[in-house]
């Protein structure tokens, strides 16, 4: 049973028409003990006060803000490589998620950083990095609605998102070369280094596997309707042409 | 080859043609940004490395669509696919074109809008060296922009969304070596990154750009 | 119940809702766009004849 069995629309349909209860419900259980364990139950930093607890939802955003656009760069190389449909239509149903996460993650960043730093807003590394990141998603789900043919639009679009994944890279090392930080470097790496204190970190990862679970649900659910959307115009045209 | 760049340089100097526009905008910026933010010299001293590549830049993005879309609409396009150049080699002539048309001109006239925006004596060298290097990229990476929206109506604005964003890291290096410059510091960086990126830009977004255009001829 | 967020409760509260207004925006709009595809997709089956049946 190979996984391109599901580039075929109507294995995907009937697959995923079983799966999402289960990955939605999975979601509801990892982001409902999450943010609850992490809002609730978890004590103030000595550093940063409650403030801390906005972790739980910035960190998560912000990982799938980026894991989206990955998805969309791979699902485009198969789109463009393979022609399967499916996969043009994920990488589009993808997009506005991570858009979505990209805004979640700017905004909870201005409310921390704000009685952090002193500032909404600054010229930081990653913050700048981030912004760009959601000019691309606007640029990408722009071309989507901008072009009739839904073949034309997926190619084009394939053929963006590739070119924007390798841009996106030079901009994460210009933008760097450009400005030095406020924003604090990584501390979920494994080696516990500048590691997030224990306290935080259980109710941390449930959070993010729940925003993971999060982005699965909510791309089956918009892959299918594309899928639909497809479907329609293709009976649509034929009901003219008949 | 040839032929297609003497017929574009042709098309673009004629009346109406466009050329000079770009020029006239980058005066403009360079007028505007004074009266925006004060004529204080100290303050235009420090910002000029940047409003002069941002000018440059939205200089650029003003002709881009001409690149392809005249062409697009009376057929020419659709002759240059079935032609034996390839449409890669097209892309590049025609981003050549584009180049000897806007981003050359800016770049030689850069140094006179610099003394406008009181750009320190320093910097108008590599001024000049970062746009020289810079604006190719400009050209080739406003073609691959050009090509995904040909076959739009009113693709300009979505162009300028599509494009500017991955203009991004050619004006941060640019405008850097242009401050760091002005400031009588090491360029090597800034310099030797400009120019990767443009040499990694001219060699493989022409690809790119002759995919997506056919992708709109067809 | 609710825990002491100090000075700092209007960042926290306004992040935490923002972020589930966000998403619940983000799922309204998908669902809603599922509904009104389906629909006219189940519509044009029925006049058609031509349905999957693949729910």
């Amino acid at each position: 049973m190979s996984i391109w069995e599901y580039a075929n629309p109507k294995k995907f349909m009937q697959t995923s028409a079983w799966a999402l209860p289960w990955v939605l419900g999975a979601t509801v259980l990892c982001l409902g003990v999450g943010l609850v364990w992490g809002f609730f139950f978890t004590p103030d930093d000595y550093k940063q006060g409650s403030t801390v607890k906005i972790i739980y939802i910035h960190v998560p955003a912000a990982m799938m803000a980026i894991n989206a656009w990955v998805m969309m760069l791979a699902a485009s190389l198969i789109w463009i490589v393979r022609r399967h449909h499916v996969s043009a239509l994920a990488a589009k149903a993808a997009a506005p998620v991570g858009l979505t996460f990209t805004l979640i993650a700017l905004v909870t960043g201005a409310f921390w950083g704000q009685p952090m730093w002193g500032t909404w807003w600054a010229w930081d590394p990653r913050l700048t990095s981030f912004l760009i990141l959601g000019l691309f998603y606007l640029g990408y789900i722009a071309l989507w609605s901008a072009v009739d043919n839904p073949d034309t639009a997926a190619d084009l679009t394939g053929v963006l998102c590739i070119v924007g994944s390798v841009f996106a890279v030079l901009s994460r090392y210009a933008v760097n070369f450009w400005s030095q930080g406020l924003h604090q470097g990584a501390s979920l790496s494994l080696d516990k280094k500048e590691n997030v204190s224990d306290v935080f970190w259980l109710p941390l990862v449930i959070c993010i596997a729940g925003f993971v679970l999060l982005f699965l649900t909510l791309v089956l659910m918009r892959t299918r309707t594309e899928i639909r959307a497809r479907r329609l115009a293709a009976l649509l045209a034929r009901e003219r042409l008949a | 080859m040839i032929a297609l760049l003497t017929r574009d340089l042709r098309l673009a100097f004629r009346a109406g043609g466009g050329f000079g526009l770009g020029l006239a905008f980058f005066l403009l910026i360079a007028v505007l940004v004074p009266l925006g933010v004060g004529p204080e010299g100290a303050t235009l001293a420090k910002i000029a490395p940047g409003i002069l590549w941002v000018g440059a830049l939205l200089a650029c993005l003003l002709s881009l669509d001409r690149i392809f879309a005249l062409d697009f609409e009376d057929g020419s396009l659709d002759l240059l696919a079935t032609s034996p150049l390839p449409m890669e080699g097209a892309v590049a002539v025609k981003a050549l074109a584009h180049w000897l048309v806007t981003g050359l001109p800016l770049t030689l006239i850069a140094p006179v809008l610099a003394v406008l925006l009181n750009l320190p004596v320093a910097g108008y060298g590599w001024l000049v060296l970062s746009l020289a290097l810079g604006t190719p990229a400009l050209s080739v990476i406003g073609a691959f922009g050009a090509a995904l929206v040909v076959g739009l109506k009113r693709g300009g604005l979505l162009m300028s969304l599509l494009v500017l964003p991955l203009y991004m890291p050619t004006l941060i290096y640019g405008a850097e070596v242009v401050r760091r410059g002005a400031a009588g510091m090491a360029v090597a960086t800034p310099l030797a990154l400009l120019a990767g990126i443009t040499a990694g830009v001219l060699a493989l977004l022409p690809f790119a750009a002759a995919a997506a255009i056919r992708v709109n001829l067809r | 119940m609710m825990p002491d967020l100090g000075k700092y409760a209007f960042a926290v509260l306004a992040s935490y809702g923002l972020s589930i207004a966000l998403i619940a925006g983000l799922l309204a709009l998908s669902f809603w766009q599922r509904l009104r595809v389906k629909r006219a997709l189940d519509e044009v089956e029925a006049r058609t004849g031509r349905g999957t049946g693949d729910g």
